[in-house]
């Protein structure tokens, strides 16, 4: 768990009640509530098919709920007009799972962009921010070479320094360990408490590795097929009695042990000369 | 307990069934195509209110990504359209001097080749060259992008996937593909008066001379006009198909093949349309 250093905000940068939501005659969330609180690392946990990927899509106003309220920086979503859910979304920033850079541009180009787009900055201005926030990811002298070029842990991180350029106070991270050996895995977690550190940002994370969430979290919301099943800090959530968290929780270290056991077995050949014997 | 519906089931309805899945397949894919029509047509209007709205909603439609499409859509085809052109042109001057010797008429192969030229084959061939070339590459591109969630990318910064992704290539096309397409009616013009010259043994300036004779500026703009209809249908079926994706790299293969497929169709069919409404 993430280390914080004052009690959390009171204010709320994102409200949720009562969202409901439904792909074709498929109910996919029934009803969720949650808030996430100024200037705290959120997790959003659940199994899968859970609903949390759906979740983010309308945290990130990139879907519209069939009914429920949301506001996000105290603003009333539904009430927006187009322009107004643009302006909104200049001041959140995501990093998808797979980095969604731009493959047609550069990584300094990917970074640039919001800041072409949105600002009247001049190019070297621009330049000088993009390597601003390639140092903040630990990418300093990446930024002319082709997404394609970097690795998955430096794709995700550069999709950070993309996500972080317009100085967002809200920020999305879809899986960030996804894919990524643990010690790659590790030091984006730290970067992420770093962001909320330093930068005082507001963090939602969706993830399904537990090491990652606890690692973390300042609050988890925990789902289970379309409902909030618990919304508490790691240490409520291990020291919770409702037997489907405990289920969901141990089920899972369960699982990762075993398929880590069972890789491990195979790698170092115990298995076969277990069979030998 | 299951199957006793279909075990009670009247031989009367058991012959209906198939019947009416049929007739409801038809009305799906009837409903899909409608759908996806709507969805082309508000492509168009999006793509209309980013091009007059977008200064004022603080996100112009650029030039540079205008420019950028039409190097690739337009200036990058010149060499094949040249190559068809000539070709084509050639075609009709052999075919066209065939025929006509038959009658002994020979000499007057130059008004069918410019009017078929001008009017039909330059813009139909152009059309087909861009949408196997461009429009397959627009819905291969939007197909990955969204994919690999570059859309929704482009969303949550604030970035208008229409205005960043769509009306830069329509407009692109909508300027570029006319221009092939007189470069095409050029380019098939001399192609046929080379082959004339040459078989006719008359000089290539009698054959120019005869062209300009026959040839007004109702029967370029004839084809002109179609080639901004074409333009049109390439862009939005590209990148209807690329926005429908699903599946992965297999789906990007299906929706690219799709969209070549849909164009060329279309822009044959309206082809027929614009030439039987015009010349009624």
């Amino acid at each position: 768990m993430s280390e914080t250093k004052a009690p959390l905000s009171e204010t709320k940068v994102i409200e949720v009640e009562d969202l409901v939501t439904h792909y074709g005659e498929r109910m996919i969330l029934k009803g969720v509530s949650m808030d996430v609180r100024q200037g705290e690392i959120m997790v959003i946990m659940g199994g899968s098919g859970s609903g949390k990927s759906t979740l983010l899509r309308h945290l990130m106003s990139l879907e519209a709920a069939t009914s429920g309220k949301m506001s996000l920086l105290g603003r009333d979503i539904a009430g927006l007009s187009l322009k107004e859910t643009y302006d909104l979304r200049k001041k959140i920033g995501v990093a998808f799972q797979g980095g969604a850079l731009f493959s047609s541009m550069t990584v300094g180009e990917n970074i640039k962009l919001a800041l072409r787009e949105h600002t009247d900055l001049d190019e070297m201005t621009m330049d000088i921010m993009a390597r601003m926030k390639l140092e903040v990811v630990d990418l300093a002298g990446f930024e002319d070479l082709a997404p394609s070029e970097l690795s998955g842990g430096m794709l995700k991180r550069a999709a950070v320094a993309r996500a972080i350029i317009m100085d967002p106070r809200l920020l999305f991270f879809d899986e960030p360990s996804a894919g990524l050996d643990p010690v790659v895995s590790a030091q984006l977690d730290e970067l992420i408490i770093r962001l909320r550190d330093a930068m005082g940002m507001t963090i939602v994370v969706v993830t399904h590795e537990l090491d990652s969430a606890f690692r973390i979290a300042d609050r988890i919301t925990m789902l289970d097929k379309g409902h909030v099943l618990m919304v508490g800090t790691p240490d409520e959530m291990r020291s919770s009695d409702n037997v489907r968290i405990q289920n969901l929780l141990n089920r899972r270290i369960e699982e990762e042990e075993l398929d880590a056991d069972a890789y491990l077995r195979r790698l170092t050949g115990e298995d076969r000369a277990n069979e030998r014997a | 307990m299951l199957d006793s519906g279909i075990r009670y089931m009247s031989e009367e309805e058991a012959k209906l069934g198939p019947i009416a899945q049929r007739i409801e397949n038809v009305g799906r894919a009837t409903m899909v195509g409608v759908s996806e029509i709507g969805y082309c047509g508000s492509l168009v209007w999006e793509t209309i209110y980013w091009v007059f709205m977008g200064h004022k909603m603080g996100q112009p439609v650029r030039l540079q990504s205008i420019f950028a499409h039409m190097m690739e859509s337009g200036v990058r085809a010149i060499p094949i359209v040249g190559m068809l052109g000539v070709t084509v042109g050639m075609m009709l001057a052999i075919q066209g001097i065939y025929t006509m010797r038959i009658f002994g008429a020979e000499s007057h192969v130059t008004i069918g080749i410019s009017f078929s030229v001008v009017r039909e084959f330059a813009p139909l061939i152009t059309g087909i060259l861009v949408a196997g070339r461009s429009g397959s590459a627009l819905a291969a591109r939007i197909g990955i992008m969204n994919i690999t969630q570059e859309v929704d990318a482009l969303s949550v910064m604030g970035i208008n996937p229409v205005r960043f992704l769509v009306a830069p290539a329509l407009l692109a096309m909508i300027i570029m593909v006319p221009c092939l397409t007189f470069f095409s009616d050029v380019i098939g013009l001399l192609g046929a008066g080379i082959y004339v010259a040459v078989d006719l043994n008359i000089s290539l300036a009698a054959f120019w001379d005869q062209v300009f004779e026959w040839l007004s500026v109702d029967d370029v703009m004839h084809g002109l006009g179609k080639s901004v209809l074409f333009a049109i249908l390439i862009a939005v079926i590209g990148v209807a198909n690329g926005a429908s994706v699903s599946g992965g790299a297999e789906g990007v293969g299906k929706v690219t093949t799709r969209a070549v497929v849909q164009s060329i169709s279309a822009i044959v069919l309206t082809d027929m349309l614009f030439a039987f409404m015009v010349t009624r």
